[in-house]
């Protein structure tokens, strides 16, 4: 479903990404990990688009199509998702009002007409319980105001209301406390499904005790330096990346 | 990608839906401002010896003054000489009904979305429609006048209802007020007028549609509205000017009364052709708008969407005179390209127990400079007043401008005056963050813009505020920084 190769890019004039490969496959779920700084973010940004990134080589395939020439609304419609790390406020929009919106928008795209109102609350409905989302929160302006926490969550709720193909969640389980971690990663658990692909992005292995990854990677200084399943998460839970950067610089020397 | 840049220009470019003229053969005097030119409009309105003397006595204070300095954006040289005070369509006898209205002015106000055709108007609106310097048709007379309320060009209640036009003219706007005030008192042409009778609920809408056509003219309408005791009226204008390239006056003067209990509401959408993206042409809409809270428990409230015009300068008012007698103030600038306004509002607490509420949203993009101008002034004998103003700007790229100047006189130790005040930014990671979920720039930008005018637009009458919503979101189509 995805292909990245060889992707390069920089943000100011500075490389951040140096040659990612990554090949995601329908159903699969990739954990990124890699210590602060080293382009976790910037590669979730690359991929939805942010134009603050200039990519200088490398390329990326979602569906059979060349991801770096759609605009970053085109993106989404075609079924890439970001749940940002730190989601912004949008004073005076009301949560509601957005998600009614991005749907219709996403909707029109693939030529489909707009939900009405009583189909729209229904799915609103069923959506709000999978991922047990407080309905008080719904019609207040979005994110503005909200915890750390509610603002996590509201990226999960607009997940499953928005239902990609393909989700990117950036750090969503920091800020969470224990039960709100559990309660979101059940909710991705549920969405899960055959046709979708997850790449969540962590520092902390007790995320994917709860969801299982299929896959690990390892990313630093703009590279993915290594791959495993789900045990490497356990070992650089205990090791730390001291060991991985070692290994990299022994590699790099020969 | 686009950058914002391009985008900015973008909007710049594109046309005024408004801007086309009509052909049609007119009454044009020649340029020019002496006492000649108000002779000849007055006897062009056959108008009695009073309202002669009015306006000589408004064109003598008119040449005392001078223009303001205080304002926040430079003066642009006027000549008042070269504007023609009066340009009508010509017709050729007196019109009995609607039938007899030139069909291509018809056609006209048809284009701009008013049809004054009975059958095809809005229903619920009564509509008066002033082109240039004389009103061509008011709908839905004969039905208004069944309840008592008279809606009529203002040059025809001069005609019928002399008695209600001497006792009201100027009381609320003297002649000597200001210097387009003056200017207006010497040479205004037409506009409308409303009286509604005592406990009479006005059961419908009433709209003036103000069009400026001819080249070099000045529109100086008058419009006085009267709200007899236990009175209730809602009324809205609007307005659209062709494109040209060099700048037209528009110095208009409102007068609202409100008796004992009575209330009126007047909304205002202004769209009047904002020049083009260099600052070239666009109408100066430089107008006195002021009410006055006469009875006790009487209410005013003015609610504005501005979005037109290359300078707009105004600050309709209410004077609170009757206790516990309320005034409000909603509006919406929005400044794009080289377009200036410095706008706001007066209230002034003279009874006992008044209240006023100010809402204030501006909008700048582009190169657009925009002033939010208040004064609240509390009287000695308005004991327990109350005002509430909260004044929010919203700022589109990096090269606009945004200032508030509120003052507060306050003579009085029980008033209680609230001010609140907030800039904001629309941000990139804002449009990123909505475009990521589908929604496209332009969207993502009306999104957030509507969410931020929600209150004021919810005080226009619901087909004015759908209206509104479309002509802010066209206005700032592509204007993202
Ligand atoms: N706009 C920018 N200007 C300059 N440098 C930037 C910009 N955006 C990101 N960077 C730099 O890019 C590098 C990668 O940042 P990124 O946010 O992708 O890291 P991350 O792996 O997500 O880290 P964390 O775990 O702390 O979230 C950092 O050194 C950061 O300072
Ligand atoms: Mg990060």
């Amino acid at each position: 479903m995805l292909t990245i190769k060889n992707l390069h890019a920089e943000v100011e004039g500075k490389k951040i990404l140096k040659g990612i490969n990554l090949e995601i496959n329908k159903g699969e779920m990739h954990a990124i990990m890699g210590p602060n700084g080293s382009g976790k973010s910037s590669l979730a940004s690359v991929l939805a688009g942010r134009d603050n990134y200039t990519v200088t080589e490398g390329e990326v395939w979602f569906n059979g199509k060349n991801l770096l020439d759609l605009s970053p609304e085109d993106r989404a419609r075609e079924g890439v998702f970001l749940a940002f790390q730190y989601p912004v406020e949008i004073p005076g929009v009301s949560n509601l009002n957005f998600l009614k919106t991005a749907l219709n928008e996403i909707r029109a795209y693939k030529g489909l007409p707009a939900l009405e109102a009583r189909e729209f609350l229904k799915l609103t409905k069923e959506k709000q319980q999978l991922v047990d989302f407080h309905s008080n929160l719904m019609n207040r302006s979005l994110n503005e105001g909200f915890s750390g926490g509610e603002k996590k969550r509201n990226e999960i709720f607009q997940l499953a209301m928005l239902d990609p193909q393909l989700a990117i969640l950036d750090e969503t389980d920091s800020g969470l406390d224990i039960d709100a971690l559990r309660i979101v990663s059940s909710g991705v658990n549920k969405l899960r499904d055959a046709e979708k692909s997850f790449v969540v992005i962590t520092h902390y292995q007790r995320l994917l005790e709860y969801i299982i990854p299929d896959f690990v990677h390892v990313l630093y200084n703009g590279r993915i330096i290594k791959t495993g399943t789900k045990e490497l998460a356990l070992e650089l839970e205990e090791r730390g990346y001291d060991w991985l950067k070692e290994e990299l610089h022994l590699k790099e020397s020969v | 990608m686009i950058n914002s840049n391009e985008i900015i220009d973008d909007i710049a470019n594109k046309e005024y839906e408004f801007g086309f003229t009509t052909d049609i053969e007119m009454d044009i005097a020649p340029p020019g401002l002496n006492e000649d030119i108000i002779r000849f409009i007055s006897a062009k309105k056959n108008e009695p010896e009073w309202l002669l003397e009015w306006r000589l006595k408004g064109f003598a204070a008119f040449k005392k003054m001078e223009f303001p300095k205080w304002q926040h954006f430079e003066m642009p040289a006027l000549d008042l000489q070269a504007v023609s005070y009066y340009a009508a369509p010509r017709k050729k006898k007196q019109l009995n009904s609607l039938d007899e209205v030139d069909p291509e002015l018809l056609a006209t106000f048809e284009k701009l979305g008013i049809p004054l055709n009975e059958q095809k108007a809005l229903t619920g609106v009564a509509v008066d429609a002033v082109f240039d310097s004389v009103s061509v048709a008011t709908t839905f007379k004969g039905k208004l006048k069944e309840m008592g309320v008279i809606f009529c060009s203002f040059g025809e209640a001069v005609q019928e209802h002399p008695e209600l036009v001497k006792k009201y003219l100027g009381s609320v706007v003297p002649h000597t007020d200001n210097i387009f005030a003056a200017l207006n008192s010497a040479v205004f042409s037409d506009g409308s007028f409303v009286y509604i009778p005592k406990g009479v609920r006005c059961p419908m809408e009433l709209s003036t549609y103000f069009r400026i056509n001819a080249q070099n003219t000045g529109q100086f309408e008058r419009t006085l509205i009267i709200a007899d005791d236990n009175s209730y009226v809602s009324y809205l204008e609007g307005c659209t000017a062709p494109m040209r390239d060099e700048n037209q006056l528009h110095a208009a003067v409102v007068e609202l009364v409100a008796l004992e209990h009575a209330e009126i509401k007047y909304s205002t959408v202004q769209n009047w052709y904002p020049g083009d993206k260099d600052g070239k042409g666009g109408i100066y809409n430089f107008v006195t708008k002021r009410g006055i809270c006469k009875g006790a428990a009487s209410k005013i409230s003015w609610t504005q969407v501005e979005t037109g015009s290359a300078i707009t300068w105004k600050y309709p008012s209410v004077i609170l005179q009757g206790d516990h007698s309320e005034g409000e103030f909603y509006s919406v600038a929005v400044v794009r390209n080289k377009q200036i306004a410095d706008t706001g509002t007066k209230i002034h607490h003279i009874g006992k127990g008044t209240k006023s509420r100010i809402i204030s949203k501006g909008i700048s993009a582009g190169h657009g400079d925009n002033s939010y101008r208040g004064l609240v002034s509390v009287g000695p004998r308005a004991d327990n007043a109350r005002n509430f103003t909260q004044c929010d700007s919203l700022l589109i790229g990096n090269q606009c401008g945004s200032h508030t100047f509120p003052y507060i006189e306050s003579r009085n130790k029980s008033a209680m005056i609230e001010h609140e005040a907030t800039t904001s930014k629309i941000g990139e990671d804002q449009i990123f963050y909505l475009n990521q979920r589908g929604i496209d720039s332009e969207k993502a930008v009306a999104l957030i813009v509507n969410g931020y005018v929600k209150e004021v637009l919810n005080q226009l009458p619901m087909e004015f505020a759908v209206e509104a919503q479309k002509l802010l979101s066209i206005t700032l189509e592509g204007s993202v920084g």
